[in-house]
């Protein structure tokens, strides 16, 4: 494999600690290695007064599966005007905010992300999950199958039968292929199939007759119980209302007395998505208010939890979320198509498109939301930048994000031209916000801090040698002062090179390779449990539409080059 | 006003994909720059001189640009696309999306034109002396919003889908207009002087049709209110007066629940 020396440029690296160093970083056979283990014929790549940082890591994103495909069937609109040309080695491509999968790959690499997470896995559907993450070019992907509403989970936690929950995670997370422990408005989708809802933690879910809170804190211990590279990942109940603050607020409070217990070097035992849908406050849109502070006080100083923003761009998009109850109280409000799928004993889903207008008050306070959450975060390692693409906006719009983060300037131009700026402002703490994020906090919350939540810090996130080689270059200069915040979105928005595992996939902001894409997912052992075994028999002969020898996905066709990290849990 | 002046030569043996045909497009070119524009035969791109002969060099603004089209462009689609200002005159038909997204300007058909023309027209006036396609001033495929502004005029007949989603702006046909007319019409007005076989108006929720011929079968969603005297494109009358699509939501303003309004001439 091909030798590579990046030369000169400001390294930034929360791994090591460096902080804007002008240094080298040398690759060899896929992987970082001290400059000293390179041979003369390495190729030279010039990053004199250029950033360098590792590959991002995005970990909530809705890219891959049936209801982003739903989406790009419903919404031919979204593709109008959108497509891309075969362009080199790059296949044509269509859509905004729901693109195909070769222009997701694209688009990623291009903003020198490496690694990505489909943040909702239907377990039945992991088949085509993973044939859209297949392909899907250069990024390695995992995904998270979603067990908050599954008929086994809640029939298991509902007797207090974490060994038996686990047994079944373990199970269905190797049937699937599948990443992590994905919970989505837990109870509340099930709730749905009888035309209710779970808005608090203490709800019970009918027939089920369990509470979302007894589905966390059972989670929890089953995602600890097992070691499990990343934790109990959970979108709360209630999301996207007025006040729902205090429902998040209480689910955080689920993870109280509970400690990471994996080999990975993960701190937290739980991640909350797209906090900026759950820091809502007011009574109903005309009072809507930010709860940001109140959400930060608590994440900021509760060590064992992770969070991801969900940051509002001000775009058309396209909403779509495993909370099925949600999207249907959304079409009410906006109006516009609704899709909606049962997935049989396992969860939901429904997708309606959106337009975050920055002329409708709401909107504007949902983006300064975002922004202020990340900006209150006393820890850029716990706090990552995601949109919940596509559900606050496009993944594409990242760089906009960052601009917004990293400059005051610019988001108080925005801030104070929106239409209803004085409602606007006086509704969150934005405006008295004077932080710039740093290029070393950028790092952190792009690369090393989800890197480190998803238990891939040995892997990803980092330049230390022995990692692998994911770096990014981007033509931008931290030495000189910044003229214009829009260099920031420039810079950001097209690398000026990338490496995936040693792999050059993009020179001055093309694609020069689809590298050597991984599918990552845990491979956990359990002792024999002849129960667990017996029951998932028995659901899919009474249940199930399917047969089990159909349900897994494995083999050539689904996952061509794999990438298992494997969890012993048989020794608990 | 400048006047350039393109005329079909080399007729393409599949469609050609012209949305460069557009005095925004145009302006400020020579006709030897705009011969240079690219077109798409099927998947092979190419120039807009392989096709067409040009004369006139185009205005400094799209405002000062006026495009007369001749010869067969039966085959081309996208004239207009897009067009903010100028003129544009085809002197035969034309194909799909004329007009298309147009914001403004004045375009002429002397003959007919294809469907999808006018889509999620913004402003503008758009004339057609032969007769529409299907989804006339209509929404994109999957959108929500159609025509929202401008001025149609459709002197012969009309198709299908005619002003689906239509949200503004006003649409004359003085011939007939076949099924689903003004599906999902959101406000904007619609006359029809000739007869509109069925589904007219389903699903509508705000704005105007007026229809002066008949209407074979009257959606079952739409209640009689009264007769009334109006004053429409000229003619004085009377018409029924109905009130829809009353299985639909519907917005209230000031108190009062907002209605679509179906106008039948007596």
């Amino acid at each position: 494999m091909a030798e590579y020396i990046i030369k000169n440029g400001f390294v930034f690296d929360p791994v090591q600690g460096i902080k804007g160093d002008k240094s080298d970083v040398a690759i060899k056979d896929g992987k970082i290695v001290k400059d000293s283990e390179i041979s003369k014929s390495a190729k030279v790549i010039d990053a004199a007064g250029k950033t360098v940082m590792a590959g991002a890591v995005e970990i909530h994103a809705h890219i891959a599966g049936p209801k982003v495909n739903l989406g790009r069937i419903y919404r031919p609109e979204d593709k109008l005007f959108t497509c891309t040309a075969t362009k080199g080695m790059e296949r044509t491509g269509s859509g905004n905010s729901i693109p195909s999968t070769f222009k997701t790959g694209y688009e990623y690499a291009k903003m020198g992300y490496t690694t990505a997470m489909e943040a909702a896995m239907p377990p039945l559907f992991s088949r085509h999950v993973h044939e859209e993450i297949r392909d899907t070019p250069i990024i390695d992907e995992g995904a998270f199958p979603v067990f908050g509403n599954n008929w086994f989970v809640m029939e298991y936690l509902k007797n207090n039968e974490v060994e038996n929950t686990a047994a079944y995670i373990a199970w269905l997370l190797r049937a699937t292929k599948g990443y992590a422990v994905k919970v989505v408005n837990p109870g509340g989708t099930e709730a749905w199939g009888w035309g209710l809802n779970c808005l608090s933690i203490h709800d019970p879910v009918p027939y089920f007759d369990i509470t979302p809170a007894e589905i966390v804190k059972g989670l929890i211990e089953a995602n600890e119980y097992l070691g499990l590279p990343h934790s109990m990942h959970i979108h709360p109940n209630n999301l996207g209302n007025p006040g729902c603050y205090q429902t998040t607020l209480d689910t955080l409070n689920l993870a109280d007395g509970f400690k990471a217990k994996n080999k990975f070097g993960r701190e937290q035992v739980m991640h909350i998505t797209h906090m900026q849908f759950h820091s809502y406050g007011g009574e109903n849109w005309g009072n809507f208010e930010s709860k940001a502070t109140e959400i930060m006080n608590y994440v900021n100083s509760h060590k064992n939890l992770t969070m991801d923003t969900g940051n509002v761009t001000l775009d058309e998009t396209t909403t779509m979320t495993a909370d099925g109850p949600f999207e249907h109280h959304l079409t009410g409000l906006n109006h516009l198509k609704w899709a909606n799928c049962d997935v049989e004993l396992e969860t939901a889903a429904g997708v309606v498109p959106y337009i975050y207008s920055p002329d409708i008050k709401v909107c504007a306070i949902q983006w300064s939301i975002g922004l202020e959450l990340a900006l209150l975060a006393k820890d850029p390692m716990r706090c990552f930048i995601t949109t919940d693409h596509p559900n606050a906006g496009p993944f594409t719009r990242y760089p906009r994000v960052f601009k917004w983060l990293m400059s005051q300037k610019a988001r108080d131009e925005r801030l104070n031209t929106f239409k209803n700026a004085d409602k606007v402002i006086g509704a969150s703490t934005l405006s008295s916000l004077d932080r710039e994020i740093t290029l070393y906090e950028l790092a952190q919350m792009t690369r090393a801090g989800p890197a480190k939540s998803l238990g891939l810090v040995s892997m990803c996130g980092g330049l230390k040698p022995g990692m692998d080689a994911d770096v990014a270059v981007y033509d931008f200069n931290p030495d000189k002062p910044l003229a214009n915040p829009e260099m920031i979105e420039t810079a950001f928005s097209r690398a000026a090179y990338v490496f995936k595992s040693g792999v050059q996939v993009v020179t001055h902001g093309d694609i020069v390779s689809t590298g050597n894409k991984r599918t990552l997912w845990v491979d956990a052992k359990v002792k024999d449990n002849p129960q667990v075994m017996r029951d998932i028999r028995e659901k899919f002969l009474k249940y199930y539409s399917v047969t089990q020898a159909n349900y897994e996905a494995l083999g050539h066709h689904f996952i061509p080059n794999p990438y298992a990290l494997e969890v012993d849990a048989t020794q608990v | 006003m400048e006047t350039v002046t393109i005329t079909m030569k080399n007729p393409p043996a599949l469609y050609l994909e012209a949305e460069h045909i557009c005095p925004d497009e145009f302006a400020g070119k020579t006709a030897a720059q705009i011969a240079e524009l690219h077109v798409y035969e099927g998947n092979t791109k190419s120039t807009l001189g392989k096709y067409f002969e040009i004369s006139g060099d185009a205005g400094a603004t799209a405002e000062d640009t006026k495009i007369v089209v001749r010869g067969d462009v039966k085959k081309v689609k996208y004239i207009g696309m897009k067009m903010s200002a100028g003129e544009v005159v085809v002197e035969g038909s034309t194909d799909l999306y004329a007009g298309a997204w147009m914001s403004g300007g004045r375009m002429l058909v002397k003959g007919d034109i294809q469907a999808f023309a006018a889509t999620a027209m913004k402003g503008g006036e758009l004339v057609i002396e032969g007769n529409a396609g299907n989804y006339l001033g209509a929404a994109y495929r999957g959108d929500w919003r159609g025509m929202s502004g401008g001025k149609i005029l459709v002197k012969g007949n009309a198709g299908s889908d005619v002003g689906m989603y239509m949200t503004g702006g006003e649409m004359v046909i003085n011939g007939n207009v076949d099924v689903h007319l003004a599906t999902h019409a959101e406000g904007g007005k619609i006359i029809v002087k000739g007869n509109a076989p069925s589904k007219v108006a389903g699903q509508m929720v705000e704005g105007e049709v007026i229809i002066f011929g008949t209407i074979d079968v009257m959606m079952p969603g739409f209640k009689y209110v009264d007769d009334v005297d109006l004053e429409v494109e000229g003619t004085t009358a009377k018409f029924a007066h109905y009130i829809g699509d009353t299985g639909e939501r519907h917005k209230k303003r000031k108190g009062q629940m907002v209605y679509g309004n179906l106008y039948q001439k007596i």
